[in-house]
């Protein structure tokens, strides 16, 4: 039974949605059989691996088969206001140590249901501009569950809220969903967690979309962890109102083919989006990012840094595009991203773009290529740091320069265990 | 700001705004078929191998689609039914001045060459309409054995070297526009430096299209041994028409073992003009290919000179200045392959939006497998004038392995207020600060071309500013 043949209908998993929500399934999956694969000609496709598209073997993930073991394995930040944990797109646990009267933290299809109007109006709203509108369809037509964040007007929510994604199972498929709605003046972090329970082969097609209302503040982290043999699809939209703030940051720690689309609407006035990537890539891993930083009010900021360090044989591509609109007159925007190369067998794309319609704007972009430094590795060397240790402290102070755009400390550091972990450091 | 001040420059506008009647001697007609090649081959008297390749150029042509699916949807506007590919006064170049036709000596006195200007230019190679018209290379040149005719005279006359490396640099299939000159070429220069000569003085052709709907497709081969070195200037100026002319050129450029070859463009064609050219050059070891390229005016200009650093040691670069008016779209840009090692290349580009003109750049860097110390510097600066001005960036970069440095900058920004003010403070009207500032911005890119040129250069900006402040 493949996610791509057979309909939703016929599997009949949807019946903790709402009626009209099912309809709604029905005319996604028509939608996503009605449009085109991605071809090698689309610009949006440019220098990717179309082979990893054939999603045909993948099928619908079964229930866990050990729930305890996974809430048991699911431990990240101490100090949390909550945690939610979700394995093959069903709810196992919810942990609630303390939020603020009129937070809702649930899952998707209860907040469908309970909460209609505020879903309607924020779930997926916005279309997958970025080439992947056939699996954001694909998405829609058979998402199971997923969290749903709604921060209040005025309401801040000082510890972090940490969603965790299991998948599990050969050839499963999840599609992990987060949608965070912050009121006026609200503040939230928000940290997802997606997981492979084994080193199976897996598909994870991942959305959520953030709206960050006028003078709120959202710290939202992706820490992707899939094994190394999985296909994910990461595509992510974000709303930002005037005088917000959104900070978030994309960690991309496993997969064999990773697809990441970040889109930002800066739609108030004052607003600014923080976007930052941290990608060390290695074996054959190929990971492709496109990142859209769309301005449509004036004085807004967008400020985006990509780090990727590539060893073995891994593949980057990079393809981002600040977007001045007519009206959105003295904006700020930046762009850098930076290859670290590890390898002769790595390879490393980067299309940074601009297209500027506006007037008195200042933009500016930047992508590097290079190396680790010589004198940096023969000044640890000389101190008796073995060859290969010293390369990774290289690397992980390389990505340190992204982390250290967060704002909390706690949570900085806390990416940075993750990260040393990961380099075996 | 006000619309009231104009800028105090004394220039002649007039210039380069008129055309003469002509009899065209040879005329293909409009539209493209095999049998406008079979009669471009017979008027020329094309041996058999270059109708063979004009045919499969216009195989290729056909084949491929318009590349829409990246660049402009203004392409669609090209009419290509209603263009003629060939026309002619079946003129064979001329060697003497004497022998010129008097009106064809008016139309290059209003471009700008003047009977007494020979004496300054080592080589002049005048483009009118499809034909070579005039072709005078100076005598010093030829002694040293430098090779500089038009292109048809160069593949009968020098078929070992030019059938050699024709169309090899860019194959006739490389895109639509090098497939449909592959197959209609006409004019164009034919240029061989023999190992070791050095050309001192910077051989030059100046174009010219005259004739409504008339698409002008030159090619140009320049192959420059090993040792050698030269320069070659070319430039611009049409007559206005009524509907849109094409003109998609080919220049190849060749360059062996050590040497060096500048390629200086300085291009304004009138603002109905579809200006699509594809310019790559070959560099083998420890040589040097530099394109220098001021593009002004046209309706649409698409050209991304290129550089294939084959040897190792070879050096490429890209200097670029474009100026998108009104209802102008510039998109330019440059392509380094990096194909040995040691290789470094460097892109310099400056481009600058008025009124509702646009301005994109278009870049790739290509760094393959198993390549050691190739660098690359890639630098756009945007500058945009008006509230209603765009600019693009779209640059491709791909490095594989390590040991290779690439940086891609780029910036977007505005005339400072500041700037202005204090100018103006010291009496200078507000178009001419703008002016003055604009040509500051790319000031460091205008010092690299020729004198002239770059006298030119300023007098074109300052043309272009007129009337754009407010």
């Amino acid at each position: 039974m493949s996610i791509t043949t057979t309909s939703p209908a016929e599997t009949g998993n949807s019946t903790n949605w709402p009626e009209w929500f099912r309809k709604d399934q029905n005319e996604a999956w028509d939608l996503y059989e009605s449009l085109p694969m991605p071809k090698r000609n689309d610009e949006p496709w440019r220098f990717a691996n179309l082979k990893a598209l054939d999603l045909s073997e993948f099928q619908p993930a079964k229930p866990v088969e050990d729930k305890a073991v996974l809430i048991a394995r699911s431990s990240g930040l101490a100090d949390l206001a909550a945690k939610l944990v979700f394995a093959n797109d069903a709810l196992i646990h919810r942990e609630v140590a303390g939020l603020p009267a009129g937070v809702l933290l649930l899952p998707l299809e209860q907040a469908a249901t309970e909460h209609e109007e505020l879903f309607r109006k924020h779930f997926m709203s916005t279309e997958a501009r970025l080439g992947s509108k056939k699996f954001a369809a694909l998405h829609r037509a058979r998402l199971r569950s997923g969290a749903f964040v709604h921060v209040p007007r005025g309401v801040v929510i000082e510890r972090p809220i940490e969603i965790w994604h299991w998948v599990e199972g050969e050839n499963a498929t999840i599609f992990p969903h987060t949608l965070i709605v912050l009121g006026e003046g609200a503040s939230v972090t928000v940290i997802d967690r997606f997981v492979s329970s084994r080193d199976e082969r897996s598909l994870a097609i991942a959305v959520n979309d953030l709206t960050v209302g006028t003078n709120a503040k959202l710290h939202y982290v992706g820490v992707q962890e899939w094994s190394d043999k999985a296909t994910a699809f990461h595509i992510n939209t974000t709303e930002v109102e005037r005088d917000a703030l959104s900070t978030a940051l994309q960690m991309n720690l496993g997969g064999a083919y990773v697809r990441g689309e970040s889109d930002s609407h800066l739609l108030g006035e004052g607003s600014r989006s923080v976007m930052l990537s941290i990608n060390p890539a290695n074996g054959t891993r190929e990971i492709d990012q496109r990142t859209f930083q769309d301005h449509f009010s004036p004085r807004a900021t967008s400020d985006l840094l990509y780090h990727n360090a590539l060893a073995d044989s891994s593949k980057t591509i990079f393809a981002g595009l600040i977007k001045v609109e007519e009206a959105a007159h003295e904006t700020d925007a930046y762009q850098k991203v930076r290859n670290l190369m590890l390898s002769d067998e790595a390879e490393a794309n980067s299309m940074p773009g601009l297209e500027i319609l506006a007037d008195n704007v200042r933009c500016t972009h930047g992508a590097t290529s290079g190396e680790l430094n010589e004198d940096e590795l023969f000044y640890m060397m000389a101190r008796g740091i073995a060859p290969k240790q010293a390369a990774q402290l290289i690397v992980r102070g390389f990505f340190g320069a992204v982390l250290e755009h967060l704002e909390n400390r706690d949570l900085q550091d806390h990416l940075g265990e993750i990260l040393d972990h990961k380099l075996n450091l | 700001m006000s619309t009231e001040t104009k800028p105090d420059i004394d220039i002649d506008r007039s210039v380069g705004d008129f055309r003469y009647e002509m009899d065209y001697a040879f005329d293909a007609g409009v539209g493209l078929t095999e049998a406008t090649i079979d009669y471009i081959s017979d008027v020329k008297g094309d041996p058999d191998w270059v109708r063979a390749f004009r045919k499969e150029g216009y195989r290729k042509f056909l084949e491929k689609p318009m590349p829409t699916h990246w660049a402009t949807k203004d392409l669609e506007s090209i009419v290509f039914e209603n263009i003629r590919y060939y026309l002619s006064q079946g003129q064979i170049p001329k060697r003497t001045w004497d022998e010129v036709p008097d009106d064809i000596k008016r139309t290059f006195e209003r471009l700008g060459i003047p009977e007494q200007e020979r004496k300054f230019l080592s080589g002049v190679e005048a483009q009118f309409d499809s034909e070579a018209a005039y072709s005078n290379i100076k005598a010093a040149v030829g002694e040293q054995g430098v090779i500089f005719v038009g292109s048809s005279e160069g593949l009968k006359e020098h078929p070992e070297i030019f059938k050699k490396w024709f169309g090899k640099v860019i194959p006739s299939g490389d895109n639509k526009f090098s497939a449909l000159n592959s197959a209609v070429f006409s004019g164009g220069s034919f240029i061989y430096v023999p190992p070791g000569v050095k050309v001192k003085h910077p051989l030059q052709a100046y174009f010219r299209i005259n004739a409504q709907n008339f698409g002008q497709f030159e090619r140009t081969l320049i192959i420059v041994d090993e040792g050698a070195e030269l320069t070659y200037m070319e430039g611009c100026t049409a007559p206005k028409f009524e509907t849109a002319t094409l003109h998609s050129a080919v220049v190849e450029l060749v360059a062996m073992k050590g040497a060096k070859i500048q390629y200086i463009t300085v291009q304004n064609w009138s603002s109905n003009v579809f200006n699509l050219v594809t310019k790559r050059g070959i560099a083998h070891e420890d040589a040097e290919v530099k394109w220098i390229d001021c593009n002004i005016g046209s309706r649409l200009t698409m050209k991304y000179p290129g550089v294939v650093m084959k040897g190792k040691g070879a050096r490429g670069e890209v200097v670029s200045i474009a100026l998108a008016g009104d209802g102008q779209h510039q998109d330019t840009g440059a392509k380094m392959i990096h194909a040995a090692d040691n290789t470094t290349s460097n892109i310099i580009s400056k481009s600058i939006s008025l009124g509702t003109g646009r301005s994109t750049y278009r870049g790739m860097v290509h760094v393959p497998k198993h390549l050691k110390g190739c660098k690359n510097n890639t630098e756009c600066d945007a500058l945009l004038i008006n509230t209603n001005s765009r600019t693009d960036t779209y640059p491709a970069i791909s490095v594989r392995g390590q040991g290779n440095a690439v940086q891609h900058e780029a910036s977007v920004s505005q005339i400072s207020s500041e700037q202005i003010f204090y100018m103006q403070q010291r009496g200078l009207s507000e178009a001419a600060a703008m002016s003055l500032a604009v040509n500051g911005f790319v000031n460091d890119l205008v010092q690299q071309f020729p004198m002239e040129y770059s006298v030119e250069l300023k007098r074109l900006i300052d043309l272009e500013m007129e009337g754009s402040v407010g």
